[in-house]
């Protein structure tokens, strides 16, 4: 299939909805009320696939935003992971709450699962807060 | 010892005002400092190795990721060789498109924007604002808080917000813990009214994203960016971490944009000397790089520090249009009280306004500012009026519109208690009737009844604790009788299913239809092209209950009852000299049929309130009609002449009434002159009384419901039939007596 764009494919729910599949295999036209009410969808079915995002991201892309397309790629490798991991990833990147091997090890992790643009950054994070010491323990300490 | 104009200045609202002298080396000043740095760029195999004056290896964290992905580096080079007047000359002429300026802006250093948009005046920056702006629709955005965070009233708070059209609403606690509440009552109360509100609740990042992801609030915005590293140390993140975040929400479908905004800085003492203007474009380029697709800024929290030194204004215009020439939706603040004048703060507000921003504030307040717990608004709920006016006098959108009183209330009323009805299925804390009852016609927080504020924290907690989620509520809401709200919660989940809210400046209509920067190019290129208010956009807009209807002016007391009462007039003898103790001499085209049914029709009642005033005074009276002038003041001194008083009314066809007498020269003679196009009855029955009470030797008394002509409503009204009275001017005929028939 060829890239999506944004001129003749968005909105996606409007002009390719028959591309539109949550993880769990539901359509988009499957979520709605009555499907809830029955239990035929639950809230575990109203996510957003990978696949999806990166179709958004191809959308991006050719709207002139590689940016926006490159943050819904990571995206979409972080929709395998459930909330409390994500919160988890988040909490060790902030300043000076990992060391270096805490970051890389996350990494690693991450690329296991599939999820290397993630991993990579994750990595990229990790030189930086070597360089300008953000990583565990240097807090206070001067450039 | 002072003027007393001097004292009277002093006492004005704007002396209570802070200001400062500029001071640069304490990165207290607003566009330029003399150690902002100097634009360059060098480019070695595709990527940057020099910015701004600084080697890569020189380059802070924040500086590496601008470099690394904020910039387009295939253009970089070419785009920094254009002198940055050339680009904001760009930015402006209405021949360069929109697209043409982003292939530059998006290409060039922070260093260099700062440059290019140092080169624009207020008014040039406004042009580039409405012309860089993402989507071409503007909108706008609404706080929906209280002090007491009752749910009740924040949901009919939030009905109503939406009712008035904002695209987003915002809320964040008085109280922490109550933010799961605070959150279902938004989402409820603003879904209740409208679907498609996207909703949000400010909070610690961290609680914030699990309030997202549980679908509690559909957006986010509250991703702090900082200027310097040492600031984004205080603000307990760094720019991979937020970054991090920004994928975080978007692998739930969820929209985000960050903040930042000129003056945090400073304030967080971490400004490095820098201009504050500098700084926040570093945060914009920040936004950027992590590929978020919007930025809340404009000074935001701190525009008290922007606003206190000269071009404090003009530097938070720049950077609300620095987030254009990125291509990112901008929420243009607004959103903070930061002045005690009413001028000043409506001056800011103009500069987003008029030229439309993706979101005109990042946070109108929809309760009175004393409930906003935002710190309050720049505009807030008792302004809504003055807002709408502005939007009429202008023909400007600023992406709210005028509701009738009886929908505010049905929309408050359903919003409060679909509240309750999920409160009562979901097993909290009861929300009473007479706490419904009190939330629907409320101002503000004064007029609730206290909750239990323990019972409804303990109940927060579980409720976070149970894991409950947007589908819990719209199930709720189903078994409590709120089917389509509960159908609007389950289509806000659907949404993020196909991710199409993740495009830059989406907002959703009232179809659920996604209006974005993709699907709603701003296209503007110079007059008639770009966004226009018009037809029922502005048939909504303009509407003013209270504006008087001009062909109706007279109607507003019993027009059916004067209708059975009508008498016709029928021209009589030639007038002469003692017809009555009062004469009330009319215009030409006064009571002619060809004015019209419906003013003819009021004319008659004028001169029958006139008539029976001065009856019931027990003087007689007698109407003249003058055909050879139109001249107010020369009809009411021939009416004078025509009295036994000396005592003359004139009227004009445009219900301006002039009382003259005749034993005074023609201008001299004029005794009262009533400029009052057309009012009510009531006033001309007044006038019939006051002039038989001056006949009586009693002082006539200014009429203190007429206006100068300049204040009135009917204007043109009045251009039309003065027009008109001077095409019924027959120099040669001689006054003619009216006789009632």
């Amino acid at each position: 299939m060829s890239k999506l764009d944004y001129k003749k494919d968005y909105p996606l729910a409007e002009q390719r909805p028959e591309l539109i599949q949550t993880p769990t295999g539901k359509t988009l036209e499957e979520i709605n009320l009555e499907n809830l009410l029955l239990d035929e969808v639950r809230i575990e079915d109203c996510r957003i696939s990978q696949q999806t995002l990166e179709y958004q991201a191809q959308i991006a892309e050719s709207a002139g935003s590689p940016q926006i397309a490159m943050n819904l790629r990571r995206a979409g490798e972080l929709t395998r992971f459930d909330d409390e991991k994500i919160l988890k990833i988040y909490s060790a990147l902030r300043p000076f709450r990992s060391t270096k091997e805490d970051l890389l090890g996350i990494a690693e992790e991450l690329e296991r699962e599939g999820a290397v643009l993630n991993g990579a950054y994750v990595r990229e994070a990790a030189a930086v807060y070597e360089k300008r010491k953000k990583l565990k323990g240097d807090k206070g300490s001067s450039l | 010892m002072n003027t007393k104009r001097r004292e009277k200045l002093n006492s004005r609202p704007i002396n209570r005002d802070s200001f400062f002298e500029e001071w640069p080396e304490g990165g207290l000043v607003a566009m330029k400092s003399p150690y902002d740095p100097l634009p360059s760029v060098r480019v070695e195999n595709g990527l940057i190795v020099e910015m701004d004056g600084k080697s890569l290896e020189d380059f802070d964290s924040l500086e590496l990721f601008i470099a690394r992905y904020g910039i387009r580096t295939d253009r970089v080079t070419e785009a920094m060789k254009k002198p940055s007047r050339e680009i904001a000359h760009m930015i402006v002429d209405i021949n360069v498109s929109r697209e043409e300026v982003l292939a530059i802006t998006t290409a060039i250093t922070p260093a260099k924007m700062l440059e290019v948009v140092n080169c624009l005046n207020p008014v040039e920056m406004m042009m580039g604002q409405m012309k860089m702006r993402v989507r071409k629709t503007p909108a706008n955005q609404a706080h929906v808080t209280n002090v007491l965070d009752n749910p009740a009233l924040l949901a009919a708070d939030a009905a109503e917000a939406a009712l008035r059209g904002f695209s987003e609403i915002e809320t964040t606690c008085a109280v922490s813990r109550y933010a799961p509440f605070n959150a279902m009552a938004i989402l409820v109360g603003g879904l209740s009214a409208r679907p498609g509100v996207l909703t949000q609740c400010a909070m610690e990042e961290s609680l914030e994203v699990k309030m997202g992801m549980r679908g509690l609030t559909s957006y986010a915005e509250t991703v702090s960016l900082y200027g310097t590293e040492e600031a984004m140390d205080d603000g307990d993140d760094t720019v991979w971490s937020k970054a991090f975040l920004a994928s975080a929400y978007a692998s739930r479908g969820m929209k985000m944009r960050c903040t930042s905004g000129t003056g945090a800085e400073v304030l967080l003492g971490h400004s490095k000397n820098k201009s504050m203007l500098y700084l926040e474009i570093l945060c914009v380029f920040l936004a950027k790089a992590s590929g978020i697709q919007g930025v809340q800024n404009g000074s935001i929290s701190c525009i008290g520090i922007t606003t206190s030194v000269p071009k404090g204004f003009l530097a938070i215009a720049a950077e609300n249009l620095t987030v254009s020439l990125l291509d990112l939706e901008v929420a243009s603040g607004n959103d903070q009280t930061f002045t005690h004048s009413d001028i000043r703060r409506t001056a800011k507000l103009l500069m987003q306004m008029l030229p439309g921003t993706d979101f005109v504030t990042s946070g109108y307040s929809a309760v009175p500012n004393f409930d906003d717990v935002f710190a309050g608004s720049n505009t807030d709920c008792d302004d809504y009026d003055d807002f709408y006016i502005i939007q009429r006098d202008m023909q400007v959108d600023g992406g709210i519109e005028p509701i009738r009183e009886d929908a505010a209330i049905a929309a408050r009323n359903k919003g409060a208690r679909a509240c309750q009805a999920a409160f009562a299925e979901l097993g909290l804390p009861a929300i009473t009737d007479e706490e419904v009852e009190a939330a629907t016609y409320a101002y503000s927080n004064e007029e609730m009844p206290k909750r239990n504020m323990s019972a409804d924290l303990t109940a927060a907690h579980d409720f976070m604790a149970k894991g409950t989620t947007a589908a819990d509520i719209a199930l709720a809401l189903h078994r409590g009788g709120f089917p389509d709200v509960a159908e609007n919660i389950m289509n806000m989940m659907k949404q993020r299913v196909s991710g199409d809210c993740l495009q830059v400046s989406a907002i959703l209509d009232d179809q659920m239809g996604v209006i974005s920067g993709l699907n709603n190019r701003n296209n503007y290129q110079g007059p008639g092209t770009g966004y226009r208010l018009r037809e029922e956009r502005w048939e909504k807009l303009k509407t003013k209950d209270s504006a008087l209807v001009p062909h109706l002016i007279l109607e507003e007391t019993g027009r059916d009852q004067y209708r059975t009462m009508r008498k016709g007039l029928s021209e009589g003898e030639y007038a002469e000299p003692g017809e009555a103790d009062i004469v009330i001499g009319v215009s030409p085209a006064f009571a002619n049929k060809s004015t019209g049914d419906e003013i003819s029709k009021n004319h008659l009642r004028i001169l029958e309130e006139i008539r029976e005033a001065v009856l019931e005074e027990g003087l007689a009276v007698e109407v003249v009609k003058m055909y050879h002038t139109s001249d107010l003041t020369e009809i009411a001194s021939l009416s004078a002449r025509f009295s036994i008083s000396g005592i003359g009314i004139g009227i004009q066809s445009n219900g301006r009434i002039c009382i003259n007498n005749k034993n005074k020269e023609v201008d001299e003679g004029i005794e009262a002159f009533y400029n009052m196009p057309l009012t009510a009855y009531s006033k001309y029955r007044k006038i019939g009384k006051q002039t038989a009470d001056f006949v009586r030797g009693r002082p006539l008394e200014k009429c203190e419901e007429s206006k100068p002509a300049g204040l009135t409503n009917y204007q043109l009204q009045m251009l039309r039939l003065s027009g008109e009275e001077r095409q019924f001017i027959n120099k040669n005929k001689k006054p003619c007596r009216l006789v009632f028939e």
